[in-house]
């Protein structure tokens, strides 16, 4: 076997104590109508040959793109203290620590991370982690409902749209009540909450509203009113749940600043690999009263019998190893690693790096969206964004399959990732981060620009057709 | 770690010094945030720790050395399935194209993780055998999760709308339970056999026209292959309810037991446990789900598809109605999926007979050990699968020395402890899992450690119920750090520095 110790005699030692003939006798308690057949499987792949398969698949994917995707997964220069920290065998091979004894590295660790994740939001209970974005945003949608005993939450449509699938799917079926608010349509607050919508729905007596979810920047990039949403949810007796880009917090006000009383959201953006989804980092965090009903591992800070400073998992009683169908949530393993790899990136950026971070893509959004400008591509909001915009595309969807054959990720086809907003059917949304250079800019401005003008060209001045050479 | 155990650490916050640690990337231009409005902006920066690249990197490397890990020694934790972690699995999701990929580029673009997800999905669905199998739920627990929503939907389809409870043994793990509460379920726990197995009778009492699942680990969380696990599927299916298994202990069957084959409708696999994807200190995970042909229409979106001219896509945003949606943000955890993929292929089809044949054969021979040296209970004796429980009761009645104390013991002599007091249903429980890739002569050793501390129990009890006393600190105020909960620094007043530009 690949990885095992076993030599043959060693079995035979084993089988001899056992007194066996043969490791099938270990399986003779299933009943023999039940026994499986044979796997059909490949033959086992020598090292050698395994790394020359995955150099192949590995290939077959584009990572060279001037990419200016964003939402939900940022590109972030990684200092490469950080993967060998990570590399650790002591922090990867460990699991949660429940011998704390041995696992104060890892107790230590996470304290730390709760400590760094509630300066940065603001909000002084942090969860050791969850699945990720999506899956804490759901787990504090139904934290406010458990909060206030209520069983209707509102979700604005600004939502990123998987993490409202995914409330879709957690809400579905369990007796509470979900439901979107629109985006507000015209004028400078265009492309955010319609918070005149959100105040007629807050206002239904007969169904109180548990908790409401914003984002801050919102999944179009603008910068929402979280002050004003904060006082109508807090005006109905309703929890406000702030879903946030960590890094972005280094920047802009954080949820506690504006009295949201829970702050979700994807700690991908510090330090972590894109990597095509995952693994990831779920930010969970609330105001102190609501720490019992707050789901996950915490850790806290205590003392061994001789006084010392130590670490231990807290507060368990909210958890299903105790609770089992009484729990908060049924989560278990989560995310560890990653808060260990966000806690080390913040500590390798310290607070000046971070906002040199977030500052610089803001700089580097701003010069895109001049760029785009200047070659007819223009903002389809008006409101103020950080560092990810959606700009009017003709044909967007052919555009952005046409600029990948000339090097360039062009963000993402809104009428293929919301096809429920129809106002965005001809819009992409693009990113810029610290990563994105000058030369970047350029090359997307140059090829979408003679591609716009080949098809006004082409199309005897109407901005509206197919570009040439596209196939849709 | 060496007797004495390595330094405590201060905090990151301690070791901060305003001015140090600048350099990482470059300043942007002073009007960068110009155009922010001032409502939006920031008042005050964040206290964030600033250490120079040393600081920060001893730090840490301090920190990882007050852990045991498997790369350090035994670690016997059961239903965990501890074994060693490859390290081309590390080398493969680290390369580039597996790792720089964004979640949402476009199909022409990640054509080599989407065949490789859609070539694990197939190599599950042969070990498991089943009909498909979603790569989607981030771990174990949401595996569950997405199974149990499953097989509601699916009652619901049929127009069974009365099917609100699911059937779990006493002896299952939490996530069961708590799992069915949040699907909208109501849990039935039904008692074990005396012989530990399932109560069949039991079960048939509480089967009906409102069961919506039975939840099965099988093997038990005991170790034990469920014999009687045929007639109980039978029992089920003819109730008209569906059958779940927990895939927790798959690293005892490969080869051996295809849940499909035998009747089950859907089980997840947790590829951190028997796949070998490292725990990472408590995750992450990956919890695929496997299903029989009655819930595939129900999978999760979106699905890895495989088209006619070989090249593969994924799934568009509403293209399948009758899924149960989504479960987590993009399409999983590529990251583990990669690793596992790794490993699977590493094996083929013998090296996973083999991995489940000697980590059976590995847990029998530690359990025939310890039973023959006497002291320890060893409540269900017969043949075992890769894991096992022995039990203290005898030693506490005689010496007042608990499992927990046996446990905190075993640090000192440089093993992990198993898994303690779980299963709820034995007393005094050590619940012990070697795994396949531990030595003959390390599990001799563990073997000599447990006989060792069994005698210490009798002769110096006070050494064994103060131990650890060689691990980086000692037993911890548990009681106090829940009576008033210290869950972050803070750092003190003044602790931040404006930034300079």
């Amino acid at each position: 076997m690949a990885y095992g110790p076993h030599t043959p005699a060693d079995r035979q030692r084993m089988l001899a104590a056992l007194r066996m003939d043969s490791v099938d006798d270990l399986f003779a308690d299933i009943p023999v109508g039940l026994r499986s057949s044979p796997l059909r499987l490949d033959p086992p792949e020598p090292e050698q040959l395994l790394m020359r398969r995955l150099d192949g698949l590995a290939a077959k994917n584009r990572v060279d793109l001037a990419s200016f995707l964003g939402a939900g997964a940022y590109r972030h220069f990684s200092p490469p203290l950080v993967d060998q920290i990570l590399l650790r065998g002591e922090w990867y091979t460990a699991y949660t620590p429940y011998q704390p004894e041995v696992s104060q590295g890892t107790l230590q660790s996470i304290y730390e991370y709760e400590s760094l994740l509630a300066e940065l939001v603001g909000l002084d209970v942090v969860s050791a982690s969850h699945y990720d974005g999506a899956a804490a945003t759901a787990e504090a949608a139904l934290m406010t409902c458990r909060a206030t005993g209520r069983g209707r939450v509102l979700v604005s449509r600004a939502v990123h749209p998987h993490y409202r699938e995914v409330l879709r799917t957690y809400f579905h079926g369990n007796g509470l009540h979900f439901e979107e608010i629109p985006l507000a349509a015209e004028g400078s607050v265009a492309g955010t909450t319609d918070l005149a919508e959100l105040e007629r729905r807050l206002g239904d007596a007969e169904n109180p509203v548990a908790g409401v979810v914003l984002a801050q920047p919102n999944f179009y990039g603008l910068l929402e009113p979280m002050r004003d949403a904060s006082d109508l949810v807090h005006a109905a007796g309703a929890l406000f749940v702030a879903v946030v880009e960590p890094v972005s917090l280094a920047v802009l006000a954080p949820p506690g600043a504006y009295g949201a009383d829970i702050a979700a959201g994807e700690g991908q953006a510090l330090g972590i690999p894109p990597q095509y989804g995952g693994p990831y980092l779920g930010i969970l965090a609330c105001t102190e009263p609501l720490v019992r009903q707050i789901p996950g591992r915490l850790v806290g800070m205590t003392t061994d019998v001789d006084g010392r400073r130590a670490y231990v998992m807290t507060l368990q009683a909210r958890e299903q190893h105790i609770r089992r169908e009484k729990a908060a949530s049924n989560i278990c393993t989560n995310q560890t690693l990653l808060a260990l790899a966000a806690s080390v990136w913040l500590a390798a950026l310290g607070p000046h790096g971070l906002r040199d971070v977030a500052a610089l893509g803001a700089a580097r959004a701003a010069e895109l969206e001049a760029a785009l400008a200047s070659v007819g591509v223009a903002r389809v909001h008006a409101g103020a964004y950080l560092n990810e915009f959606a700009v009017r595309v003709p044909n967007a969807p052919a555009v952005h399959r046409e600029l990948l054959e000339r090097g360039v990720l062009a963000g993402l086809v809104l009428a293929e990732a919301v096809p429920d907003e129809p106002a965005l059917a001809d819009a992409l949304l693009v990113c810029a981060t610290e990563m994105t250079t000058g030369d970047d800019v350029a090359t997307f401005a140059r090829e979408i620009g003679a591609l716009l003008a080949d098809a006004g060209a082409g199309a005897g001045g109407s901005a509206a057709a197919a570009p040439v050479g596209v196939t849709a | 770690m060496s007797a004495s155990g390595p330094r405590l650490q201060p905090t990151i916050f301690e070791l901060s010094r305003p001015g140090r640690g600048a350099g990482k990337v470059p300043h942007p231009p002073a009007d960068a945030l110009d155009r922010l409005p001032a409502q939006h902006r920031r008042e005050r920066p964040a206290a964030l720790p600033e250490v120079n690249e040393p600081e920060a990197v001893r730090h840490y490397v301090n920190l990882s050395q007050m852990n045991h890990a498997v790369d350090t020694g035994f670690y016997p934790l059961g239903s965990c399935t501890m074994k060693w972690n490859p390290k081309v699995n590390e080398w493969a999701a680290r390369q580039p194209g597996f790792a720089q990929l964004h979640p949402l580029a476009p199909d022409a673009i990640a054509q080599g993780t989407l065949q490789l997800l859609w070539e694990l999905e197939q190599i599950l669905i042969e070990i498991s055998g089943m009909h498909a199998v979603t790569l989607q739920p981030a771990a174990g627990a949401h595996g569950e999760l997405t199974g149990i929503l499953m097989v509601r939907e699916y009652h619901r389809a049929q127009g069974d709308m009365d099917r609100t409870d699911v059937l779990v043994p006493d002896s299952a793990h939490g996530t069961n339970p708590a799992t069915a509460t949040m699907a909208g379920l109501r849990t039935i726990s039904i008692k074990a056999a005396p012989d530990g197995g399932i109560d069949l009778d039991g079960f048939k009492a509480a089967l009906g026209p409102t069961t919506a699942a039975v939840m099965i680990t099988n093997p038990s969380t005991l170790g034990i292959f469920e014999s009687r696990i045929g007639d109980l599927l039978d029992a089920v299916h003819a109730a008209g309810a569906l059958a779940y298994m927990d895939g927790a202990n798959l690293n005892a069957i490969l080869g051996r037991f295809k849940p499909g084959e035998a009747g089950f409708d859907v089980m997840h696999i947790n590829t951190h446990k028997t796949f070998s994807t490292p725990h990472g200190g408590g995750g992450p995970g990956a919890g695929p789900v496997a299903v029989g042909e009655k819930l595939e229409p129900f999978l999760p979106a979106p699905r890895v598809l495989r088209q006619a001219d070989g090249s593969f896509r994924l799934e568009r945003v509403g293209e399948r109605p009758t899924s149960i949606g989504r479960m987590r943000s993009f399409v999983g955890s590529t990251g583990v999926l990669v690793r596992a993929y790794a490993y699977l292929r590493t094996h083929g089809a013998s090296g996973l007979a083999e991995i489940t044949d000697d980590a059976v054969l590995a847990a029998n021979y530690l359990k025939q050990r310890l039973a023959d040296s006497g002291a320890y209970d060893i409540p269900f004796p017969g043949v075992c699968k890769h894991e096992f429980i022995a039990s203290a009761t005898s030693i506490k009645k005689k010496t007042g020395v608990r499992t927990l104390d046996i446990a905190k013991r075993l640090l000192d002599h440089g093993f992990h402890a198993p898994t303690v007091y779980f299963p709820l249903t034995v007393d005094e429980a050590m619940l012990i899992e070697p795994t396949e890739t531990e030595s003959i002569e390390t599990l001799d050793a563990f073997a000599d450690a447990l006989v060792a501390i069994a005698r210490e129990a009798e002769a110096d009890p006070e050494t064994v119920k103060t131990a650890p006393h060689t691990a980086p600190v000692r037993r911890l105020d548990e009681a106090g750090a829940a009576r008033n909960p210290n869950l972050r620094w803070r750092p003190a007043a003044g602790d931040w520095t404006p930034c300079p530009d």
